[in-house]
């Protein structure tokens, strides 16, 4: 069972100012699921990134079934048995399932492709993995589930033996999780090592076998996940001892104050069913669902992205008409989207000039903001919300998703808004960076800010929230407030059925 | 039914077949003379220079990218090829082949550029089309005229299809450059390939795929197709000239686009040119044919259909988004 296929010791890579790994030892074992875990700045992408042949190693050595490797591209590693599916599907849209999975390697005669014998090698590998489906579809009208079963088939299709999943449930719902990890089960049982890195810890001991730990770019350990308790496993990412906060705090919260904004059945159809909900001032109201239960939706409602076609929203009792965000933002409404990539960021412009852009345009074009005052807010929020950057001028896209996030916090922050509309904050960043958000919305919320608190993640909605609101296939399912929060009651809304 | 509604990106091809059928079918009920196997081998004949370049744009932009340069290199090829045949006596077969290889590494050094630097195709090839526009007003400024006994012996070919009609030497050209691209871009690697780096070139890089050779090559190709369209229209005119085709990269793209191939890369399909420059033709012979119309209401009426394809994918688009 423990025989040690790829062997990673000593390794070494440095960027310029960075030393993004430093003697690192990996071990992946024929057979088993094995956990890479660490904050954001770990290592992970790197380590992964020498594993797959996109950067080259500076020292060290990785050797495959005993045999030396140097892999200078993806495609030597892949040769060489080293399948990677990253993070953000990285298949072709417009062209074919049955294509997607064989490209660069199109059976030929003669180089001529042969497209009956490409159908059946992609029927074959999408069999392997327990799926059927037309393999002449076009890869965009398939679910992301599918796109990313695509993904794994085609890893596969080069004899794969250690497999690397970068991340791959970030967007799946559970039940496509639940799939997934089937299939990542019964590979293992092929003999097949995999190499799994996720955000999610309920993930790592559903499915993995063993648990390797990295922090600043340094092995910490590698554990069996049975033995090595889930408080232990943060307390290594983080690298001090996780102190509980959780629960004890929301007994404070006496000061549930006025209602700020109450939505009477507002909807919008083909988005979401009428729903109701009041948000006051100085209070966290969650809003839990499953992927698609019509969170997003919701909101974008609120922000008048995608305005509500019937009801009513009054904000401190006085209807409002919130029909594109322009209106929104006057109403003191501001909105962080769970799509920080599409929608948050202006990744070239700088830390200072992303952090202004919603001020900038509260003030209108002509009053520019002036730059001593640009860079004193800058300064301000660097420091309020521990953003790590360099300077103010650095552009955004070089910070970590952590960092952007708090940026785009700071951002809305800055034009001091009533009700903030928080989508997935915490979605693709590290632990730490969970944490101080987490807190910074509690501070909000005692600065009498109301917030509205978007999350897939149960015990993040369960901690943080004065309130929340269930939502399920569109619909609100149910209320929970103070006491009654709890992940059990929670899921017991979503788990209801209709009838 | 069922089983056609996945592939969404036969929409576009059957919709540029449908107006072009609806077109002719107008024409030729309004026209006495229209419905005839003449107009249709005119029309293979009028257009083939136009539509070879479009087949080298096709793979430009289902591979993500543009070519305005291709009407220079066309007025550049002709010129060559004139010059060397008239001027210095070479046989045509030699001068074109001169002219080809021109034009393939013309085209495979803006594509290098491209590729190398991360330049804009937009601009390095707005580039190209002034040089080599310049190129051709340098090696003449006037028309340069042909007559050698091999380009009337070309000419001299013909498969007769119908009274007074005939297929001529350069529209069987034309036709069999679009089987030979047709064939390259669904049965090659290289075909793939293209489609894969307009689809999404981050993907074809990590799916390890040659990216930068194929770059290059599809602009290769585009060059080689602009001067063989050159080559083409020597014999169609009998003569070479610097100022020919201008303009001609744009009535490209409109084919292309018309043809349903998307601008933004990775979906098209050869044919589906092949029926976008039948369009453009079609219109023109139209408009020959009423005589009263101004020859501008083409322009017009290639504007109308270029925005209505456009929409059409973008519509399409959305219906596949939505069906997700």
């Amino acid at each position: 069972m423990s025989d040690e296929l790829l062997q990673i010791r000593g390794l070494a890579k440095s960027f310029p100012g960075v030393k993004a790994l430093d003697g690192v030892d990996f071990t992946a074992r024929a057979g088993e699921i094995h956990a890479l875990m660490g904050e954001n700045g770990a290592g992970k992408s790197t380590l992964i990134k020498v594993l797959t042949g996109v950067y080259r190693r500076d020292a060290g050595s990785m050797s495959l079934d005993g045999r030396e490797i140097d892999p200078a591209f993806p495609r030597e590693a892949e040769a060489a048995g080293i399948s990677t599916v990253y993070q953000e599907v990285n298949l072709v849209g417009p062209l074919s399932v049955a294509e997607n999975i064989l490209l660069g390697r199109l059976p030929r005669r003669f180089g001529v492709i042969n497209w009956r014998e490409t159908r059946r090698r992609a029927e074959a590998a999408l069999a392997r993995l327990g799926l059927r489906l037309d393999v002449r579809r076009q890869l965009d009208s398939c679910s992301v589930a599918i796109q990313q079963m695509v993904a794994i088939a085609r890893a596969l299709d080069v004899d794969a033996r250690v497999l690397v999943l970068d991340e791959p449930t970030s967007s799946l719902d559970e039940q496509e999780v639940a799939a997934l990890f089937s299939v990542m089960r019964k590979l293992r049982d092929e003999g097949l090592a995999i190499v799994f890195v996720t955000h999610f810890l309920d993930q790592v001991y559903a499915v993995c076998d063993r648990i390797t730990v990295l922090r600043n770019g340094a092995l910490v350990g590698e554990y069996r996940s049975d033995e090595l308790p889930r408080l232990q496993l943060i307390g290594k990412m983080l690298g001090r001892d996780p102190t509980p906060e959780a629960g004890d705090w929301r007994d404070s919260n006496a000061s549930a104050g006025e209602i700020l904004l109450s939505a009477e059945q507002i909807g919008r159809r083909g988005h979401m069913n009428p729903v109701t909900l009041d948000i006051r001032k100085g209070e966290v109201v969650g809003l839990a669902g499953l992927l698609g239960s019509g969170r997003t939706e919701t909101a974008r409602m609120l922000f008048g992205i995608d305005p509500a076609e019937n009801g009513e929203i009054r904000i401190e009792g006085r209807p409002v008409r919130l029909t594109s965000p322009a209106r929104a933002m006057r109403a003191g409404i501001a909105f962080c989207s769970e799509d920080r990539k599409a929608e948050g960021i202006a990744p070239n412009l700088s830390v200072r000039e992303n952090l202004i852009l919603a001020m900038q345009s509260g003030r209108g074009v002509l009053r520019k903001l002036p730059l001593s005052d640009q860079l004193e807010l800058a300064e301000r929020f660097t420091a309020a919300l521990g953003i790590k950057t360099p300077s103010p001028e650095t552009p955004i896209r070089n910070l970590s998703g952590g960092n952007q996030q708090k940026v785009l916090l700071a951002r809305w922050l800055a034009v001091q808004p009533r009700l903030i509309i928080l989508d997935e904050p915490t979605r693709g960043i590290d632990v730490g960076a969970k944490a101080e958000i987490e807190k910074l919305v509690r501070s909000l919320r005692d600065k009498g800010m109301a917030v509205l608190f978007i999350s897939s993640e149960l015990e993040e909605v369960v901690r943080d929230c004065d309130r929340v609101v269930v939502l399920r296939d569109r619909r609100k399912a149910g209320e929970l407030s103070g006491a009654e929060i709890s992940e059990h009651r929670v899921m017991q809304l979503v788990a209801q059925s209709d009838a | 039914m069922s089983r056609f509604v996945p592939n969404a990106r036969l929409v576009p091809l059957m919709a540029t077949t449908l107006v072009l059928i609806v077109l002719f079918g107008f024409a030729s009920m309004q026209y006495p003379g229209f419905a005839s196997a003449r107009v249709v081998a005119n029309l293979f004949r009028d257009n083939a220079f136009l539509g070879i370049t479009a087949i080298g744009m096709t793979f430009v932009i289902l591979s993500g990218g543009i070519d305005l340069s291709v009407g220079g290199v066309l007025a550049f090829s002709t010129i060559l090829i004139a010059t060397l045949v008239g001027g210095h006596g070479w046989h045509p077969l030699a001068a074109i082949s001169v002219g080809l290889l021109c034009g393939t590494f013309f085209g495979a050094v803006m594509g290098f550029l491209i590729q190398r630097y991360e330049l804009p195709p937009f601009l390095v090839t707005l580039g190209g089309m002034f040089f080599a526009r310049g190129l051709a007003f340098v090696i003449s400024p006037e028309s340069v005229g042909i007559s050698h006994p091999f380009y009337d012996k070309v000419m001299e070919i013909g498969i007769p299809v119908g009274p007074k009609a005939r297929l001529t030497a350069i529209a069987l050209l034309w036709i069999g450059v679009v089987f030979v691209a047709i064939f390259v871009a669904h049965w090659t690697a290289f075909g793939r390939n293209v489609y894969a780096l307009g689809g999404n070139e981050q993907s074809a890089r990590l799916m390890g795929l040659p990216v930068g050779p194929t770059r290059v090559g599809v602009y290769a190709l585009n060059g080689f197709c602009s001067a063989l369209a050159g080559a083409v229209a020597t014999f169609y005119m009998g003569s070479g000239n610097p100022s020919m085709g201008v303009g001609l990269e744009l009535d490209a793209i409109a084919s292309v686009v018309i043809g349903g191939t998307l601008l933004t890369g990775g979906s098209g399909f050869v044919a589906g040119t092949l029926v976008g420059v039948l369009i453009l033709g079609t219109i023109q012979t139209v408009i020959l044919f009423d005589g009263r119309l101004n020859s501008w209401w083409m322009r017009i009426a290639i504007g109308v259909l270029l925005l209505g394809f456009i929409l059409l994918q973008r519509l399409l688009g959305r219906l596949t988004a939505a069906r997700r």
